[in-house]
């Protein structure tokens, strides 16, 4: 049986995924540093709300509200125990929401990082991510969501691991990494990199790209990092509204709706095939680019000029990819 | 690997030789070669002040500018650090005993409901790097528990760190209830994390957002200083 994402892939150009989590959550009262997934329990009624906005705004797939769904996560809010419950209850809400629909909607569940950092470096041994991702994973697929969307990943290791507890819970999933550190993951990764890896894995995602980072411009450099390596997988774009800013007790972002409809435009010609805002990606937001999508014709791949042009400059000179690569210093002699 | 590089003799290396290669052990995260290059320093007269600023200091600021040029990643600076750490364990007690300058103190955490440490942790390790003393109070920090340790450790600077979204609001919570408390001025408030930003850190009332653990580093030196100056004016 074909899973819903690959259904929707194999008939359509192009698909759009959501917004933002977070920043919908804050407008409906969450305050920070509390869990947002104990409201799958607690605020069922805010949660279908907001699955219901992308839904509205006409995007195909949706992501539930299980991002620091994992035990080490939800070990801060002393909700370890609660993993599988609460993965179980987004998804459900999720399914609710999107079974009502009236067309196919992609219930996608969302699997954020651990927030540890991965052996050798650090604490956080391959069995054990795999154990925990797997837990979280059980409980998205007992709550009926479609694929597993493992997201803001930065260490290779890291997604490998969710890679593996896909394949032990029999789950289609996606993946997409965080490029904010001078066009890399924060571990260093290039967008060619992750390429050469999600290849190698075993169990392949059905879609594979970026998401957050630092804003739109840097995110579609990355896309055409990927697309310029020819993936055989399809490409996920899903960057920031703009750069945050703090108004009034609120973090907004500052990119409007007419730059997320041009990003958007700007990423299927860049070669991405699922395209979906970040952190500040509203409502407003989706509506914007779901009109852009349907009434702009495919285009040439942009140049980074005209991104740079349309949608700001890039955070760094090089993205490590390509020529201009800076050099790491030599040294003296090399060590064995 | 076994050619001929391999073999270097750390104390054979005259002492501006042994410097430049621990510049480059640090550079390459070589813990032992590290712990050894402090010893032999030391056995050699040297003062543990001068080993740890033209060794070690010297090597962590190759690392950090590299680090914040996109040349080195959190990978390899968590590696230098940790080499770093292994010669600041030997200096450590040295350093107490000979009266060494103190650059200052600094607490250090993650805000209430963010447990992701890594850029806390470089920081904390440079500015360890840097001669600066650093109590880490780890992951998921109130309010209270940053004025506690503010005041328990006499510290000059406090640093916070958030990596979500949905978490770094919580820092102006602190610096709020640092202003009600009439403590604000007592303190040197650096804010950092990946989805913070210059005007982020001013809307909230930092003294400055820090983009990466070198940039944290040389913010402090100079907020340090400029305190040193304005208490000898006063």
């Amino acid at each position: 049986m074909t899973d819903a994402l690959s259904k929707l892939l194999s008939t359509r150009d192009w698909l759009m995924a959501d917004g933002a989590t977070g920043t919908t959550l804050f407008n409906m009262g969450l305050q920070s540093g509390d869990a947002p997934e104990l409201w799958n329990a607690d605020h069922p009624d805010r949660i279908r709300a907001l699955y219901q906005g992308p839904v509205d705004a006409g995007s195909d797939i949706f992501l539930t509200n299980t991002f620091g769904g994992n035990a080490s996560r939800l070990k801060l809010h002393d909700a370890q125990g609660r993993v599988r419950e609460l993965n179980r209850l987004g998804a459900e809400l999720g399914r609710e929401v999107a079974d009502k629909a009236g067309r196919p909607v992609v219930v996608a569940g969302s699997v954020g990082p651990t927030g540890e950092i991965m052996a050798p470096m650090g604490p956080l041994t391959h069995e054990l991510a795999v154990e925990m991702f797997h837990e979280q994973a059980e409980g998205l697929k007992e709550g009926g969501a479609d694929v597993l969307w493992v997201e803001t990943i930065s260490a290779p290791e890291e997604y490998k691991a969710a890679a593996e507890a896909a394949r032990l819970a029999g789950m289609p999933w996606a993946g997409t990494m965080s490029f904010d550190t001078a066009g890399r993951t924060m571990m260093g990764l290039t967008s060619a990199d992750m390429v050469t890896m999600v290849n190698k894995l075993a169990h392949k995602p059905l879609a594979f790209g970026a998401n957050c980072g630092v804003g739109s411009s840097d995110l579609l450099r990355t896309v055409l990092g990927f697309t310029a390596q020819g993936p055989e997988i399809p490409v996920i774009a899903k960057g920031n509204a703009g750069i945050p800013k703090y108004e009034d007790g609120h973090i907004h972002y500052d990119g409007t709706p007419e730059l997320m409809a041009k990003y958007a435009v700007m990423a299927r010609d860049s070669g991405a095939k699922i395209i979906g805002g970040c952190c500040g990606t509203t409502t407003e937001h989706l509506k914007a680019m779901r009109a852009a999508l349907e009434n702009t014709p495919a285009g040439p791949r942009p140049t980074l000029e005209q991104i740079t042009e349309t949608l700001g400059g890039f955070s760094s000179a090089s993205d490590g990819t390509g020529e201009g690569v800076p050099e790491p210093r030599t040294r003296r002699r090399r060590r064995g | 690997m076994s050619d001929e590089e391999d073999d270097i003799i750390l104390s054979e290396l005259d002492n501006e030789e042994l410097v430049q290669q621990m510049h480059d052990d640090l550079y390459d995260g070589l813990r032992e070669e590290i712990e050894e290059g402090v010893n032999i320093l030391l056995e050699r007269g040297w003062q543990p002040y001068q080993v740890l600023t033209e060794a070690l200091v010297s090597g962590m600021t190759i690392v950090g500018n590299d680090f914040r040029d996109g040349i080195l990643f959190v990978p390899e600076v968590l590696l230098a650090a940790n080499a770093m750490k292994g010669g600041m364990a030997i200096l450590k007690p040295l350093l107490a005993e000979t009266g060494a300058p103190r650059m200052g103190k600094m607490v250090i955490g993650t805000v209430k409901g963010d447990i992701h440490d890594i850029g806390k942790n470089l920081v904390s390790m440079m500015m360890e790097g840097a001669g600066f003393e650093v109590v880490d109070l780890g992951i998921n920090n109130s309010v209270d528990a940053y004025l506690e340790a503010l005041e328990a450790e006499d510290a000059d600077i406090l640093g916070m760190s958030a990596l979500l979204t949905t978490t770094m609001p919580y820092m102006k919570v602190v610096i709020d209830t640092l202003n009600e408390k009439g403590k604000r001025d007592d303190y040197i408030v650096l804010v950092g994390g990946a989805p913070l930003n210059e005007e982020f850190g001013r809307a909230i009332g930092a003294d400055a957002y820090c983009r990466d653990a070198a940039v944290a580093v040389e913010t402090a030196k100079d907020f340090i200083a400029r305190k040193h100056n304005q208490m000898a004016a006063g």
